[in-house]
């Protein structure tokens, strides 16, 4: 059996997709705590079937002009990891680092898009790791590339990817909280469907 | 008093002056803006992918697609009393939003090239047009003038 479609997916199927976000988003914070040299905190992942047009809405609306990260997954389990940074908590980050004051983030210099490109590797590296520790599967990960732009357009990359089988998609979205409620960030795992069942399977989850 | 119509992603509407289509946030998506200037009828449609021949959905969304989207709009617009010999077309969209890399073919391009040809197809002329690059677009299109205008964070509004 495999799943071909996100509506067989049951509610335990959802729990451990769940369990999964959490162990692979808590690493990620503390490799980002480490880093920043504050403390991080994580919500509890969600972890839902959604239409695009909602998973947009709910991460700001389409013209929200946000900080977007896109990593590869490739190997065992294929898909992608979507990075989206509010411009706070882009700041913010930017200023543990250089001490810099007011960003223009329109106009990031390479330093800077390093930076953030280097916290987006260190936590897709953290967060893969979890995975692939629990299920035993191995998975790859891409150079983050980076953009600065409207939600909608950063979002329609994975829209077109898996579009072609689906208008929905897996979010396992992870925030992460830094100072307060107001810096956040979400880290958006996308798995493809034909991973999904290899996922589960290694983790002795009847399908 | 117009009122503004929003056009989702992989949607399309029809409207009649003095209306004002809008859809935001095309990355590499392309919106297509139709317009028979001589009864004032527009229509957008917000396009993901080039072709239905890919498809492997269970029930084919046309409107998600170049070629099915566009020949439905032209139905469509033709019940609003457009004639396809008037009708012109304005493009955008259909731009790369990350960085080029082996492993990311480049869907902004493939979709305006796809745009392109099957208005070629229809002998429905492109009167204007602004694709590719690295950037999302919003486009409002207005069913009074058939003006077109496209904002970006980049480079602000710009009128085609």
């Amino acid at each position: 059996m495999s799943i071909k479609n996100y509506d067989e997916l049951n509610p335990m199927h959802i729990d451990v997709l769940k369990e999964l976000g959490n162990i692979g988003s808590g690493n990620a914070a503390t490799a980002i705590s480490a880093m920043l040299g504050k403390e991080v905190e994580m919500t509890v992942p969600a972890v839902s079937v959604l239409d695009y047009t909602k998973a947009i809405d709910f991460l700001g609306g389409p013209e929200n002009i946000v900080v977007g990260m896109l990593v590869r997954i490739t190997g065992d389990i294929e898909g992608m990891i979507m990075f989206i940074l509010q411009k706070p908590f882009a700041r913010a980050v930017l200023k543990t680092f250089f001490g810099h004051e007011e960003i223009d983030m329109m106009a990031l210099g390479e330093n800077e898009a390093s930076a953030i490109r280097e916290i987006g590797n260190i936590m897709a590296a953290s967060y893969v790791n979890a995975l692939s520790q629990i299920s035993g599967r191995m998975i790859n990960i891409s150079v983050p590339s980076l953009t600065v732009d409207m939600l909608g357009a950063i979002m329609s990359v994975p829209a077109i990817e898996f579009g072609a089988v689906s208008d929905q998609v897996l979010f396992i979205d992870g925030t992460f909280i830094l100072d307060n409620q107001s810096i956040k960030s979400n880290m958006i795992l996308i798995p493809e469907i034909n991973s999904l069942t290899s996922l589960l399977s290694s983790l002795g989850v009847d399908i | 008093m117009s009122k503004t119509v929003t056009v989702g992603i992989s949607d399309l509407s029809i409207v009649r002056s003095p209306d004002i289509l809008v859809t935001y946030a095309l990355g590499s998506c392309v919106g297509i803006c139709l317009y028979d200037k001589v009864i004032k009828v527009a229509g957008l449609a917000h396009i993901m992918l080039p072709s239905s021949l890919a498809s492997s959905e269970d029930t084919l969304n046309r409107m998600k697609y170049a070629d099915t989207a566009i020949v439905d709009m032209v139905k469509r617009m033709s019940i609003f009393g457009a004639r396809q010999d008037r009708i012109t077309a304005k493009i955008a969209g259909g731009a790369q939003m990350f960085a080029a890399n082996s492993a990311i073919y480049n869907i902004g391009e493939r979709n305006t090239k796809a745009v392109v040809e099957i208005l070629q197809g229809l002998a429905i002329p492109i009167i204007a047009s602004d694709t590719g690059k690295n950037y999302g677009r919003t486009v409002y299109f207005n069913a009074d003038t058939g003006e077109v205008q496209v904002k970006s964070a980049i480079e602000g509004i710009k009128t085609i």
